[in-house]
């Protein structure tokens, strides 16, 4: 898949989606978990998508990571229109452009540390080196671990470390500290604010936890299904000065 | 209790396609069980019935001639209930439109209606009437061969005069369920018949007025059998008695019991392998099952139900299964034993089948697959019963997984991320992966005795028929005679080749052992009629002592080369002499011993006497010398080999079918059960990491390789040990099938290899196919969501 980006300004738009809603059939019942969003995000920044259980914000993330389709609207990720791909282009466009961090790791238990992130470098064009991939997340000495033998922060780490490894256009973390007590979230989060930092890649965190927000470059709310307020943080805050 | 039979039912719903596949496999065990069993039962009470309806016999008698006043002192004979006697005559019969050469036996009935033993059953027609002596009753199998039916004629030769018969009636009796020629290896229904006639009319054309050649005994109860066999043989020895024997020599029967033998030692083989694999499917699925519940399992503790209840939960839901196994097997056995009972009835000719299947073989089948339901899954009921409720509420900890063999010995940075996994999985329930290897290693080997007994037959016949037996046309006369018989027929036209032949009946001894047998004579350096040993080298034939082969010696008569045999001719001056036995010789078909003619003539003490005679023969002129024989009354037996392996094929073709569509169905009801099972499993255990793969961008077609190259892995690591394990169970096979007709080579062509490979590939790539389905299913979103 190739990309030509729209330049608005002097900033880069990554995402742009045209009101995106979703109907669940649940049962007998429509849940409608996004009613019409619209959206930006633009290159290299780092969001914020704060709302409560069932504001919509996972639902949201599955569709700009091509994990679902929206009822009705239009996602466009740069110029292509994500909305109306087959399932096995939204594959494609995964494994070229999207890193996934997920609340429970979600780590294969039969590979070592180096070798979860070398399941994604080796179906990758240009990815990193599985071991620096590691480095930067402060996992250089744990490569040959399996995830058995490592900590809930050391095994979200190395989730990172493999979502970043292809070197991805944009990162999707769904509640990356979710299980995590405070300590180890906040090494977790330095990881997501360096590759951030130092790759440039667009970084998209949902939470509910508020604290997070104080990292972003924006925070985005959302409340049942529907943007409630977008904020951007004139002194973004380092993972360490966090506290919840 | 209602709402956790509901979870039984639902849990039941959610598993049904794997609770599907272990129901075929117990199905097939049971039905396998069954149809044995049945077929078994079915078999001993319709011969008995047939044997009590028609009175067979329990002594017989074969003399040369004996007074029939003689009957009434047989029938002194303390332990003697019923004597019966009658003339018994060799003959050979003419068929219009038929050249081949024909021969038959040829039984008395009385004039007066039945008979008092060994009683005619009629199938068509009536009986003979008083004072005809041109009527006959045919066995129904001739009747068939030939297509004959009341009111048909035939032309016999019998004691060299030429006679007209009119069939009035089909049928058979006990001493001829088997219908063998006396010195032949397999029934040839076309070229060998049974008859029956009158008793005057017989008596009369066999020159047997008012005397007998074959008595028949009926005892009493508590009648020592032996020693009415001894009483007998003094009795008869001044009117050329060739020796008593009791119904378990008797041709006929004992082929029936042999078979029959046979027939239950391979039945308990094959459901023991079902029952062990259904056994371990239903380990591998209640574990896993136990496994996901654990917190279902924890919560129900805490409600306040009892490990009592919980287990019993589990256990309804298993015994569910093993029901319904039971009782499609039941239904499925019961089918395939009448099939199977109607192909042996019609294989052994038995007259009608009396199919039951007894209730307590339903008893035993259902309680060993309840046995081996419960063995298979006591350790995953105790894991249930064993949880503690706080425990299980907690997540299970992850799996610990190590690096695998391959990649330990330096093979590593040849497999890509995906293969690592495939072997870390394989490595990591190292007994669950090696129980696959073994359950798809018998659905192989299974296979494999499906088409064994065709290989090994045609093997069989190539060494016997083309190693050992090479005429194309066995000659006998009705006497023996002098060489010049032979010249005569060497100089028929067409006649090649011929070589000279003795036989004689003989009763040959050894400590307390006993076997009667024809002694087959021939010169030394025959190239026709040849013998071989077990390394399938020519053997000389010595000038002196007797050769014997291997069954014979080892299994019946418990000699071996050197020691002396006591051979008793039946024939003649019926001469008894002690005889070493010279070598041992391999014989595959039927039982077998050889001397030196001269020797044999020398024993005989009757001068240089053939008896018949081997001959190549140019097809061309076959028919021409067949109507020369047929004109010779002198000539009674004929056997044209290429016919003999036909008919024996025909014999065999059957049930060998059947097996073969029964082995494969059955090992492929194993191969899916086993492999479908297997992939179910791994897909509910790794579908989370495969979802996760799918979301990091790995496409469907790679997940499939995770998921179905483990399986592969598995069935390709099945072959060679399956391979083995088929060609061991064909081994089994092998000895636990031979008898005095046939002992059983191991030989299996590569195609059969081929064979039993390739249909478990193909299942197993089918129930894989059915399993990559789901793997479009797989819902990428919610394996996210939640923790395992």
């Amino acid at each position: 898949m190739t990309v030509t980006r729209t330049q608005t300004g002097d900033k880069e738009i990554v995402f742009n989606t045209r009101g995106i809603t979703k109907v669940y059939q649940m049962g007998e019942v429509e849940v409608h978990a996004l009613r019409g969003i619209d959206l930006e995000l633009y290159g290299g920044e780092f969001v914020v998508l704060l709302g409560a259980s069932g504001s919509g914000k996972s639902t949201l993330l599955n569709i700009l990571g091509g994990l679902d389709v929206p009822t009705s609207g239009t996602v466009h990720y740069a110029d292509h229109d994500l909305s109306t791909f087959r399932e096995s282009v939204l594959t494609r466009y995964r494994r070229e452009h999207v890193g996934f961090v997920f609340q429970f790791y979600n780590l294969i238990p039969s590979l070592t540390a180096r070798e979860n992130v070398a399941l994604v470098t080796e179906i990758s064009t240009n990815p990193l080196p599985p071991d620096e991939a590691l480095k930067m997340v402060n996992l250089g000495d744990r490569a040959d671990h399996f995830p058995a033998q490592m900590s809930g922060g050391e095994q979200q780490r190395v989730a990172i470390a493999r979502a970043i490894a292809k070197r991805p256009d944009v990162l999707l973390c769904d509640e990356p500290t979710g299980a995590l007590d405070i300590k180890t979230g906040i090494v977790v989060l330095e990881a997501l604010a360096r590759v951030n930092r130092e790759l440039g890649t667009t970084t998209v965190v949902i939470t509910h936890n508020v604290a997070i927000a104080d990292m972003a470059d924006r925070v985005i709310r959302l409340s049942d299904g529907r943007i409630s307020g977008i904020e951007i943080n004139s002194r973004k805050k380092l993972p360490a000065e966090l506290s919840w | 209790m209602r709402a956790l039979n509901h979870k039984l039912w639902r849990d039941l719903w959610h598993l049904r396609g794997q609770s599907m596949a272990i129901i075929a496999v117990m199905a097939s065990g049971v039905a396998c069980y069954l149809m044995f069993m049945s077929t078994l039962d079915s078999l001993l009470l319709s011969r008995d019935l047939y044997y009590n309806d028609n009175r067979f016999a329990d002594i017989f008698v074969p003399i040369k001639r004996a007074p029939e006043a003689v009957a009434r002192r047989l029938a002194r004979i303390d332990g003697v209930d019923k004597v019966d006697t009658r003339v018994m005559a060799p003959l050979s019969i003419d068929i219009e439109g038929f050249h081949e050469p024909v021969v038959g036996t040829v039984t008395s009935i009385p004039d007066d209606g039945e008979a008092l033993l060994n009683r005619l059953y009629l199938r068509a027609g009536r009986t003979i009437e008083a004072g005809r002596n041109d009527e006959i009753i045919i066995s129904e199998a001739f009747a068939e061969a030939h297509d004959f039916r009341p009111g048909d004629s035939l032309h016999v030769i019998i004691n060299g005069k030429r006679k007209r018969l009119r069939i009035v009636g089909t049928g058979g009796s006990p001493e001829f369920v088997h219908q063998l020629r006396p010195g032949g290896m397999f029934p040839d229904y076309e070229r060998y018949g049974i008859l029956w006639m009158g008793r005057t009319a017989l008596s009369n054309a066999f020159d047997m007025q008012g005397a007998f050649n074959y008595a028949v005994l009926t005892l009493t109860r508590d009648a020592n059998e032996q020693a009415v066999i001894d009483s007998i043989d003094d009795i008869l020895k001044p009117y050329g008695g060739i020796g008593a024997f009791a119904r378990e020599y008797q041709p006929s029967h004992r082929f029936l019991a042999q078979e029959l033998e046979q027939l239950e030692n391979l039945s308990g083989l094959f459901p023991i392998i079902f029952l062990g694999v259904a056994a371990f499917l239903l380990n591998v699925v209640v574990t896993r099952l136990v496994g996901t519940q654990r917190e279902q399992i924890a919560a129900l503790k805490a409600f306040g139900y009892s490990n009592l209840t919980v287990a019993l939960h589990y256990l309804q839901m298993i015994m569910l299964i093993v029901l319904a196994g039971v009782l499609l097997g039941i239904i499925a056995g019961t089918w395939l034993g009448v099939m199977l009972s109607e192909i042996y009835v019609e294989y052994f000719r038995l007259p009608f089948l009396h199919f039951e299947m007894q209730p307590l073989r339903v008893i035993q089948s259902g309680l060993i697959t309840f046995i081996a339901g419960l063995l298979g899954t006591l350790a995953a009921v105790r894991a249930a019963v064993r949880l503690k409720p706080a425990e299980a509420m907690r997540p299970e900890s992850p799996a610990a997984y190590r690096t695998s063999f391959i990649e330990e010995i330096g093979l590593k940075h040849l497999l890509s991320a995906p293969s690592r996994m495939i072997l870390r999985n394989l490595g990591h329930k190292p007994v669950k992966s090696l129980l696959t290897v073994l359950g798809i290693a018998l659905a192989v080997g299974m296979l494999m005795t499906g088409r064994f007994q065709g290989d090994t037959i045609n093997y069989m016949m190539d060494l016997h028929y083309g190693l050992s037996q090479r005429d194309d046309l066995a000659v006998g006369f009705v006497e023996p005679t002098t060489r010049s018989a032979l010249t005569e027929l060497q100089s028929l036209q067409g006649v090649e080749y011929g070589e000279p032949l003795r036989t004689v009946p003989a009763r040959l001894r050894f400590e307390h052992r006993e076997y009667r047998v024809y002694i087959s004579a021939f010169e030394p350096g025959a190239t026709i009629k040849r013998l071989v040993d077990s390394d399938l080298n020519i053997v000389e034939l010595p000038r002196d002592g007797i050769v014997l082969n291997e069954y014979l010696a080892e299994e019946i008569l418990g000699i071996k080369t050197g020691e002396l045999l006591t051979v008793e001719i039946l024939e003649g001056s019926m001469p008894i002499r002690r005889v070493p036995v010279a070598a041992l010789i391999r014989q595959d078909l039927g039982v077998g011993a050889y001397m030196d003619l001269e020797a044999l003539n020398r024993l005989m003490q009757e001068g240089d006497l053939i008896s018949g005679a081997y001959l190549y023969i140019d097809d061309r002129y076959a028919q021409e010398i067949y109507q020369h024989l047929k004109e010779r009354p002198r000539i009674v037996g004929s056997v044209i080999r290429t016919q003999e392996i036909e008919s024996f094929h025909r014999t065999m073709d059957e049930t060998m079918l059947f097996w073969t569509f029964v082995a494969t169905l059955f090992s492929v009801v194993i191969a899916v059960g086993v492999v479908y099972n297997s992939a179910r499993m791994t897909l509910t255990e790794r579908s989370r990491e495969l979802a996760s793969l799918r979301v990091l961008g790995y496409t469907r077609g790679e997940i499939s390789y995770i998921l179905l190259g483990e399986l592969a892995l598995l069935t390709l690591a099945a072959m060679p040990p399956g391979l083995w394990f088929g060609r061991a169970l064909c081994g089994y096979i092998a000895t636990s099938i031979g008898n005095e007709m046939y002992r059983v080579p191991l030989v299996l062509e590569p195609a059969t290899y081929a064979f039993a490979a390739l249909v478990v590939l193909v299942a197993a790539a089918v129930s894989a196919l059915l399993v990559r389905r789901r793997l479009d299913k797989l819902d990428l979103i919610e394996v996210l969501k939640t923790r395992e």
